[in-house]
Parts: C-alpha cells; sequence; structure tokens
C-alpha cells in the first residue's frame, strides 16, 4: 500500500526532525549551561577578591600581634579576643563614651534628615506654589556645591556662636535639610504616587498638613526607609565636619577615635586598631544585610553613591 | 494679596526649615567665602582686604597648588574610567541568564558603602604596606613588590585601587539601565547570527549611553571631593612627597592648620568652578536620564 509507505516515511522524517531539534535544544541548553557555570566561577573568584580584605580586616583583629603581618591565612592560631578587650579601653576615654556619641549625632541627624527633607520634598512634589520652579532648581544647584566650599564661612560663623566643641554644628543643619539629596530622593517618590489623593483629601476638608501626615507619608515609608538608612549611614562614618568641630576627646566620635590609633602608630597594637575598625563596621554591614533591598531599590530609582 | 498669601502658606511652612538652611548654610557661606577669598584672614584678626592677591599667588607662585590640581586630575583620569569599566563589566555578567544574583549584587556593592570609612582606610594603609597582604601575594608568585604607601610615585594607585573597589553604586545603576534594554532586541541580533562583541558595540553601548555617561559624570564630580581616604593615608598631610595632595586635602590644611582662611576661601571657590562645570555638563544633557512618570506641569 503505497500512500501508507509515504505516511510512514513521512512520519519517519518528522520523528527525525524532532530528533534533531531535540539535540540541537539540548546542545543549546549545554552550552548555555557551561556559558552560566563558567560564569559562576568567574563572579566567585572576584567576590572573594572583593571580600578577601574585609576577612582579613576580620581575622587580623584576632590574631596574637606577630601574626598580622607576614600571613595571609584567615585563619588565626589562637583566637586573641585580648586585641577587642584592650581595644576598647586602649585611647585615653574608653569606646563606650566614642559610641554613645556617635549614636547621639546618628541619631539626631538620622530625625532632622527625615523631618526637614520630607517637609520640604511634599512642599515641591505636592503643592503649588509661587517660586516652586525657582527653589526647586536652587535646590537642585546645592546638591553639587562641595562641602569644602562653604566650610570655612560656617566654621566662623558656628565659632561666633559658641558651637565648636558640641553636636551643634553636625545636627543643627540636618534640621535644616542641608543634605538636600534626601530632597530630591524623596520627591522622585512623592511625585510618583497619584494626585486623586490629595484631591480626595482636600475635598473632604483636610489640610495639607493632615495631607502630608496621613496620606504622603504612609505611602512613602520605602523611601523613608531608604533616606533614613542611607543618613545613618553616611553620619556614621562622616569624618571631615567631626574632625573639624569636635576637639575635646570627650566629644569624639567613632571615626576620630579611630584615627587616634593611626597618631600613636609605632608603638601601637595593630590588633587592637583593627578590632575596633572592625567594631565600626559592624553597624554599617548589620544595616546593609537587613535593608538591602531599600538600598539596592533607592540606588536604582535616585541614580546616587 | 490675601488670596495669594492664603494659597502659599502652607507651602511655604513646609519650605521653611530647607528656606532657613539655604540662606544660613548655603548661600550666605558662599557668597562669605567669594568675600574671604579676597582677604587675607587668620581668624585672629579682622580679614584684611588685598583684592586678587589671593588668586594671584594660587596660580602664579603656588606650586603645591599646581601639585594638588595634578594629584586630583591623575586621580579622577584614572580611577573614574576603572570604577566605570568594572562596575559596567560586572553589570553585564549579571544581567544575563543568571536567577540567583541577589548574592552577588549585595557582595560587589558592600565594599560602596564601607568605602568611605576611616576603618576601611586604616586597612588599605596595612594591605599595601611594605610587609602587607599585596606583598605577599606577589611574593608568592615571584614579584618583589615595592612600598606602595611610602613611595610616592606608587601612593597615588593604592587609592585608585580603592576606588575600583568600590565599583557597586555605578554598578547598580548600569543594572537598572540594562533591564530597560528590550530582549527582543538581542533576540533578533542572535537570530541573525550577529557575534556577541557586535551586540555589545551595536545594541548594549549605544541604548546604554545616557547611563554611562550619568554615571560618568556623577563619579567625577564625587573623585573631586575625596577626602577621607586619602587624609587617613597621608597621613593628613598629602605624604609622601606632596603625592597624595588631593586638592581637598590641601585646602583643610590650609584653613585648619595654617588658618589662612582668605587663601583656602580662594582654593574653596575655584574647587566650585571645577565642579560647576562638571555638573554643567550634566544638568544639560539631564533630559536624558531623567523622567518622571507622574510630570504634570
Amino acid at each position: 500500500m503505497k500512500t501508507s509507505a509515504t505516511d510512514l516515511e513521512l512520519a519517519i522524517q518528522m520523528d527525525e526532525a524532532a530528533r534533531v531539534a531535540h539535540e540541537l535544544r539540548l546542545k543549546r541548553d549545554r552550552q548555555e549551561r557551561n556559558g552560566r557555570i563558567l560564569k559562576h566561577i568567574f563572579l566567585i573568584i572576584v567576590s572573594c577578591v572583593m571580600l578577601y580584605p574585609l576577612f582579613w580586616l576580620l581575622a587580623s583583629s584576632f590574631k596574637p600581634e606577630n601574626e598580622i603581618f607576614g600571613s595571609l591565612t584567615l585563619w588565626p592560631s589562637e583566637f586573641q579576643f585580648e586585641n577587642y578587650t584592650k581595644g576598647w579601653y586602649a585611647l585615653p576615654m574608653s569606646f563606650t563614651v566614642f559610641y554613645v556619641n556617635s549614636a547621639i549625632v546618628t541619631g539626631l541627624s538620622v530625625i532632622g534628615n527625615l523631618v526637614s527633607c520630607s517637609f520640604a520634598a511634599y512642599a515641591f512634589a505636592r503643592l503649588n506654589f509661587t517660586g516652586r520652579s525657582f527653589f526647586f532648581a536652587l535646590m537642585m544647584m546645592t546638591l553639587m556645591i562641595p562641602y569644602h566650599v562653604v566650610l570655612i564661612p560656617q566654621y566662623v560663623q558656628f565659632l561666633n556662636l559658641g558651637w565648636v566643641d558640641t553636636y551643634l554644628p553636625l545636627v543643627v543643619p540636618r534640621f535644616l535639610a542641608s543634605d538636600a539629596f534626601f530632597i530630591f530622593l524623596m520627591v522622585q517618590f512623592f511625585r510618583q504616587l497619584p494626585r486623586e489623593l490629595d484631591e480626595a483629601a482636600m475635598i473632604d476638608g483636610c489640610s495639607p498638613f493632615k495631607i502630608y501626615w496621613a496620606i504622603i507619608l504612609p505611602l512613602s515609608l520605602p523611601a523613608m526607609g531608604t533616606a533614613a538608612i542611607f543618613s545613618l549611614i553616611w553620619v556614621w562614618e562622616d569624618f571631615l565636619a567631626p574632625l573639624i568641630y569636635l576637639n575635646d576627646i570627650k566629644s569624639y566620635t567613632v571615626p576620630l577615635a579611630l584615627r587616634l590609633f593611626l597618631d600613636q602608630e609605632g608603638q601601637s597594637a595593630y590588633g587592637q586598631m583593627f578590632a575596633m575598625s572592625v567594631l565600626s563596621l559592624v553597624p554599617v554591614v548589620i544595616f546593609f544585610v537587613l535593608f538591602q533591598k531599600l538600598i539596592v531599590r533607592g540606588i536604582a530609582t535616585s541614580g546616587m553613591k | 494679596m490675601k488670596r495669594f498669601f492664603a494659597r502659599n502658606a502652607p507651602a511655604y511652612v513646609f519650605l521653611l526649615p530647607w528656606l532657613i538652611g539655604f540662606f544660613l548654610l548655603a548661600l550666605g557661606p558662599i557668597l562669605a567665602s567669594l568675600y574671604l577669598s579676597f582677604t587675607r584672614y587668620d581668624m585672629v584678626s579682622a580679614p584684611r582686604w588685598i583684592g586678587w592677591g589671593n588668586y594671584e599667588y594660587m596660580f602664579t607662585r603656588d606650586r603645591r597648588f599646581w601639585k594638588a590640581l595634578e594629584v586630583t586630575f591623575t586621580y579622577v583620569a584614572l580611577a573614574v574610567p576603572a570604577r566605570l569599566i568594572m562596575a559596567l563589566g560586572v553589570a553585564m555578567l549579571l544581567d544575563k541568564g543568571l536567577r540567583t544574583i541577589g548574592l552577588y549584587r549585595a557582595i560587589f556593592y558592600l565594599p560602596s558603602l564601607l568605602g568611605a570609612s576611616i576603618a576601611i582606610a586604616i586597612l588599605w594603609r596595612q594591605l599595601f604596606a611594605a610587609d602587607g597582604v599585596v606583598n605577599q601575594v606577589l611574593a608568592m608568585v615571584g614579584i618583589q613588590g615595592a612600598s606602595w604607601i611610602t613611595d610616592p610615585d606608587t601612593s597615588l594607585y593604592t587609592l585608585v585601587v580603592l576606588a575600583m573597589w568600590q565599583f557597586g553604586s555605578p554598578m547598580l545603576i548600569f543594572l537598572a539601565g540594562l533591564r530597560g534594554i528590550p530582549r527582543d532586541l538581542y533576540e533578533a541580533a542572535e537570530i541573525d547570527g550577529t557575534p556577541r562583541w557586535r551586540q555589545f558595540t551595536r545594541i548594549t553601548l549605544p541604548l546604554l549611553a545616557p547611563v554611562i555617561f550619568f554615571n560618568l559624570v556623577l563619579q567625577t564630580i564625587d573623585s573631586f571631593k575625596t577626602f577621607s581616604s586619602a587624609f587617613i593615608i597621608s597621613n593628613g598631610t598629602g605624604a609622601p612627597a606632596d603625592s597624595l595632595l588631593f586638592y581637598t586635602v590641601y585646602l583643610f590644611n590650609e584653613a585648619f592648620k595654617f588658618f589662612r582662611m582668605g587663601y583656602a576661601s580662594a582654593l574653596a571657590w575655584f574647587l566650585l568652578v571645577i565642579i560647576a562645570t562638571f555638573t554643567a555638563i550634566a544638568f544639560f544633557t539631564s533630559k536624558y536620564w531623567v523622567h518622571y512618570e507622574n510630570e504634570r506641569d
């Protein structure tokens, strides 16, 4: 029967075609998998190189003094917890003082940034007023002004006010929205909220403050969170402003204290210096691990730092 | 008049903290430092007007000023491209075909958060010390390493490496940009048999150009402001042999070590001019990278 023979042939051909296609797909999958594995290997190597300095710092903070240099190993022969206990009291003041100081400055600064910047951002993003674009342009311009340019007159100003050697020069500017970057970040976010919300609330007789407090803020928790974390980390690591305004060791923040270790280098104990360095990074790392998503999204949307 | 007031009052109440800050902490000080830049001022006696004296000295006689410019521009010219190439390369690896990019992204971003801290600057000094980690690694492959930090010929490179280490934030911005490129473009190119590097030069680079440019400007401005790490690694002086005399470090020392406030103000103003130039470029090209989804007016 001729017809069935061609049918059979056709069936065999189709089967063959399917087999070839299947093999091609397998081959492509295999190539892709190999490519992926290669990529992973490469990325893992890069990760190790990136992280090695941090792990070396961590390991050295536990090593006996004579093991720190001249060894690449990340495992101390014996764990020297003394580096931490001694390091904590190695400077004329204990690190308890420095951490309390840093916590005060950082805590107040974060609050200041959140309040003042969200106020300004709300005005820029949601309210209509005469001079809005003008002031917005000014605000964007302040973003680029290097701190060094305003530093000297600010110092003279604060000196005349008798604020040098207090935390006021570090904290008060933050209550005046001096970190304009956060205004920018919040404006970006506030603008994306639907206008209908404000309009409906306005018709219901809500005041602008009520709208800010009851509608905008609750909807903007991710943006507020991002701003809080960034300002926390930046203030915590801030070095220049404390360096200028804090002269008395009693008021030193953690970064200034770490620098004291360097000044007494030579006689100093590297293990202790590393131990205290590790501790100074711990809050940053913890916040990073906890709020990684917010941080990543904040950078991707605002495009900064 | 009354209606004008009623319409604007709430907004200005919200704006008030920023407005006060703007006048007292930004505009006022900027004008004050412009004035101071034409004076001699040591903070003990009142500022004394000397006209263009500071600027004249700066441009014609101050060798350290030129050295600071040289160090800073060299640093910017090396660190920015190094960081951006690293960032783009890794972003492209992470962008395609990997499902578990979260962990890598976190690992690569972490140094950007830590990098500005004093702890890392301290660590860097030790890594590149004569008996430090870097030289031990080099010794394993039989290379006799230099004394990186104390040798004026190499000290700047240790900071360039530190800058490279912090490629995380441009990487994240690149990743966001890469996400915006339509996948079908690559698929079409794949079907046409376009080789990978051509896909890169013909699709990725052109479509990513605004993001690349944005990152370039941002990182350039940022690099001009580098201070803490240079200050710590150079012992606060720009040593060795002024090879780490970053512009900001020089300015700081003139102002707060030698109390030449007038001269330091002139330095500060010149820095503002440099950065303003770069920002102006960014501003006039901003239409390529900023767009608000809910823009009404």
